[in-house]
C-alpha cells in the first residue's frame, strides 16, 4: 500500500499529540480517537474478556470509536513486560472477528531504537528511514516536554493562587506543542510553556507535603481511568511527585534490561528478583522517597494487576516497619469519583496531621 | 450562654448528630435511619437534636458534616466544615480515647482501619472493591435467617461449635450459609460462624499488612454486635473495646472539627422548615453524560456537584431556569 494511510493509537495522558506528530511527519493521516469518556469504558468492556485488566478494556473503546468513526487502516500498541505484551495480538484478534480491517504494528517488539524506527515505519512504509527516524526524533522531544510540563504542574497546581490559572497556561503551551513539526520549534515551545507556567502565581509554603505516586504505568498516566487522583492529591495541597510516564518507559524498552538491575539495586532489602513491568519500580521508588524524607506514597493499579500485587506485600512492610504511609488504590470500570476523592482527602488530613505532630514533638 | 458546636454524619444507612460543648462533652444526640432521604433524615434530627435543647441556654455556633452524604448535607446546613468520615471518626475516637493505636470500624457499606500512634493517624485502609462483611451483608442475612439482625450476637454467643463459613466474598458466604442450614447445622452455629466469617474477611482485606496493636476500639453499626466483638477478640488476641457511644463518633469527630475551625455564625434551625429539593440530570454535552445534582433551597440553586467539568452545572443551572 503506497497512498496515505490512516493510523489511530490508544490514548494514554495528553500523549495523542506526539502520536500525531509521529503519523503526520511520516506522511500518513493521524486518527485520533474521540476524548475518553464513559462511553469508551463501556464499548471497550463489551466486547473484553471479562477477566482482563482495565486498560484493555479502554483500549478497546478507544480502536472502536475510531473504527466506527470513520476508520483506520493501521492500529499501533506499545506497552509491555506483563499481559500487556499479547495486549495487541488479543486486541487485534477480537476486532477481526468483529469483521474490521486493519494491521496493528506493535511497537512493544522494539528493543533498539533502530528497531523503533523499524516498527514506526511500518505505519507508513513509503516513508524514508531517515524521514521515520526524524519523525520519532521529534515526537519523542514532544512528548518529553509534555512530561516537563505536567511534572510541574503536578508539583505546582495545589498551590495556585488563581483557581484555574495553571490549565490555562498548560492548555496553550498544548496547543502551540501541537503545531510544532522541527526539534527546534519543539525547544522554543517547551522552553516558553515552562516559562508561562513558572509564571503563574502559587503561595506555596517553604516545606510543602510531599507525595509519590506509583504503580501500573497506564491508570498512573490516565488521568481518566485512575479518577483524576493526581489532581485531587494536588488540591489537597501537597506536591505530587511522579517519575514514570511515557518516554522513561520507551528508553527501558530500547535501553535493554539495564534498569531492571538499576531497580532491583535502588529497592534494597525489600525485592531479591524483578517483578515483571513496572512493579520492581514501585518498590525501588518508594523506597527511595521514604528515605527521602517524603511524607507518604499512593500506590496505583488496575485491579488485579499482577506485577502490581507482587509489589504490594513488600509496600505493606515498608509501610508498616518504618509507619510510612501508603495508600492503595485499585482501579477496575467503576467510574464513582467520590471513593477516590474519600481516600485521598482523608490520607492528606492524616499526612497533615502526621506533620503537626513532628513539628510539636 | 453556652457555646455549642452540631456535628452531623450523614451515612448510607443511619444519620447521627450531636451538639457538643467547648470541652467536648455531648450535649445532644440523635441517631435514625436515613432511610434513603438524607435531606428528609438531616431535618429530623434537627428537630430532635433542638428539643433536646429546650430550656438550655445553649447557642449553637458552627456545624460540620461527614459520611457518604456530607456534600448535600453540608450545603443545607451552610455547615463551616466538610469532612471525610476517616479523618472524623479518627478525631472522635482519639478524644475519648487519647491512647488508642488502632479503630476497627464497619458500617453499612464500608468498612476501614485506622492505625494511630502517638494521637495522631498515621495509616488507614478501607475496603475497595467488595462490601462483603459490612452491615448491608449482615442485614440481608438476617432476613434470610428469619433473625433480627439486633439478635444476632446473642445466638452467636450460644454457639458451641461454630460452623466455617467462607468470608472472601459475599456470594461464596451466601451459598456456603443456605448450604450448612440445608444440611442441619443449627442457627446459632451459623450465625456463629458468619460473624468468624466477616472478621476473618475483614482482617485479611481491610487489615492486611497493618499493625493491629492495642487498645482497639471497635465502632460502626456492626460493633453492637457481641457475637463479631467476640470473634474479634479471639482472633486478634487483644481486647478490643465498645463504646455505648461508638455510633456517634463520626458525628462527635466532626463537631470537634467544626469548633476548632474558630468560624462561629449562629445556627439556623430554621433550616428544618425550609424547603429542599434535589434536581439530578445527566448533564448530556459530551458523553460522559455526567449525574449533575443540584440543590434548591426554596426554589434557589444553592450547589451543586457531579460534574468532570466546568460547563456541566451551568449547563443543568440553565435547563432549570426554564
Amino acid at each position: 500500500m503506497t497512498g496515505k494511510r490512516r493510523v489511530t493509537f490508544p490514548h494514554m495522558g495528553e500523549y495523542w499529540i506526539a502520536f500525531e506528530t509521529l503519523a503526520e511527519m511520516l506522511g500518513a493521516e493521524a486518527v485520533i480517537a474521540p476524548r475518553m469518556t464513559r462511553h469508551t469504558l463501556e464499548a471497550g468492556a463489551h466486547v473484553s474478556p471479562e477477566f482482563v485488566c482495565v486498560p484493555f478494556k479502554y483500549n478497546m473503546g478507544n480502536f472502536l470509536e475510531t473504527l466506527e468513526g470513520g476508520g483506520a487502516d493501521v492500529i499501533v500498541q506499545a506497552g509491555g513486560g506483563c499481559r500487556f505484551g499479547y495486549y495487541g495480538e488479543v486486541q487485534e484478534a477480537i476486532l477481526k472477528d468483529m469483521g474490521y480491517e486493519f494491521e496493528l504494528v506493535n511497537l512493544i517488539k522494539a528493543e533498539s531504537a533502530a528497531q523503533l524506527v523499524r516498527e514506526v515505519r511500518r505505519m507508513q512504509p513509503s516513508v524514508s528511514y531517515v524521514r521515520a527516524a526524524r519523525a520519532v526524533a521529534v515526537a519523542y522531544r514532544q512528548a518529553q516536554a509534555i512530561e516537563a510540563a505536567e511534572a510541574y504542574v503536578r508539583l505546582n497546581i495545589g498551590f495556585e493562587v488563581e483557581r484555574g490559572a495553571t490549565d490555562r497556561a498548560l492548555n496553550s503551551f498544548l496547543r502551540d506543542l501541537r503545531t510544532t513539526r522541527t526539534l527546534r520549534a519543539v525547544r522554543e515551545v517547551r522552553e516558553r510553556g515552562l516559562a508561562d507556567l513558572a509564571a503563574v502565581p502559587i503561595d506555596k509554603p517553604a516545606d510543602p507535603l510531599r507525595v509519590g505516586v506509583v504503580g501500573e504505568l497506564y491508570v498512573l498516566m490516565e488521568p481518566f481511568a485512575n479518577c483524576g487522583v493526581e489532581r485531587k492529591l494536588a488540591a489537597a495541597g501537597v506536591e505530587v511527585h511522579r517519575f514514570i510516564n511515557g518516554t522513561s518507559l520507551i528508553a527501558q524498552g530500547v535501553g535493554g534490561r539495564k534498569h531492571v538491575r538499576h531497580a532491583l539495586d535502588a529497592a534494597g532489602p525489600w525485592v531479591e528478583y524483578h517483578l515483571g513491568a513496572d512493579a520492581t519500580e514501585s518498590v525501588a521508588k518508594t523506597w527511595e522517597l521514604m528515605n527521602a524524607g517524603f511524607d507518604g506514597m499512593v500506590h496505583l493499579k488496575p485491579f488485579g494487576c499482577m506485577p502490581e500485587v507482587s509489589a504490594m506485600s513488600a509496600l505493606q512492610r515498608i509501610s508498616r516497619e518504618h509507619t510510612f504511609p501508603i495508600l492503595f488504590l485499585s482501579y477496575d470500570a467503576q467510574t464513582a469519583e467520590a471513593g477516590v476523592q474519600t481516600r485521598v482527602e482523608a490520607f492528606c488530613d492524616m499526612l497533615a496531621m502526621r506533620r503537626r505532630r513532628d513539628a510539636s514533638a | 450562654m453556652r457555646k455549642g458546636y452540631l456535628g452531623v454524619d450523614i451515612g448510607s444507612i443511619s444519620t447521627k448528630a450531636v451538639v457538643i460543648d467547648e470541652g467536648g462533652a455531648i450535649l445532644a444526640e440523635s441517631y435514625l435511619w436515613t432511610e434513603g432521604n438524607p435531606i428528609a433524615a438531616v431535618k429530623r434530627v434537627l428537630i430532635e437534636m433542638e428539643s433536646q435543647l429546650a430550656g438550655s441556654d445553649v447557642c449553637v455556633l458552627s456545624s460540620g458534616t461527614t459520611g457518604s452524604a456530607r456534600e448535600l448535607i453540608g450545603s443545607v446546613l451552610g455547615a463551616q466544615v466538610v469532612k471525610n468520615e476517616i479523618t472524623a471518626h479518627a478525631m472522635g475516637t482519639l478524644s475519648l480515647h487519647p491512647d488508642v493505636h488502632t479503630i476497627f470500624e464497619i458500617g453499612g457499606q464500608d468498612s476501614k482501619i485506622i492505625v494511630l500512634r502517638d494521637g495522631v493517624p498515621v495509616d488507614y485502609a478501607m475496603n475497595t472493591l467488595c462490601a462483603a462483611g459490612t452491615g448491608s451483608f449482615l442485614s440481608s442475612q438476617s432476613r434470610r435467617l428469619g433473625i433480627p439482625v439486633e439478635e444476632f450476637g446473642d445466638y452467636a454467643l450460644r454457639s458451641q461449635r461454630p460452623t466455617k463459613i467462607a468470608g472472601r466474598c459475599t456470594v461464596f458466604a451466601e451459598s456456603d450459609l443456605v448450604h450448612k442450614a440445608q444440611i442441619g447445622y443449627a442457627i446459632e452455629d451459623i450465625i456463629a460462624g458468619l460473624c468468624n466469617a466477616i472478621v476473618g474477611n475483614y482482617l485479611n482485606n481491610v487489615g492486611k499488612g497493618k499493625e493491629i496493636q492495642p487498645p482497639i476500639v471497635f465502632q460502626g453499626g456492626v460493633s453492637k454486635n457481641v457475637g463479631v466483638v467476640e470473634a474479634f477478640k479471639r482472633l486478634t488476641g487483644h481486647d478490643v473495646q465498645v463504646d455505648e457511644c461508638g455510633h456517634l463518633m463520626g458525628a462527635l469527630g466532626i463537631a470537634l472539627l467544626a469548633r476548632d475551625t474558630g468560624v462561629e455564625r449562629e445556627f439556623d434551625f430554621g433550616v428544618r422548615d425550609m424547603s429542599f429539593d434535589t434536581v439530578g440530570d445527566e448533564c448530556g454535552g459530551c458523553a460522559n453524560n455526567c449525574e449533575v445534582v443540584c440543590v434548591l433551597r426554596n426554589g434557589e440553586f444553592v450547589d451543586g456537584w457531579g460534574n468532570r467539568c466546568a460547563t456541566g452545572i451551568e449547563r443543568v443551572k440553565t435547563t432549570l431556569r426554564a
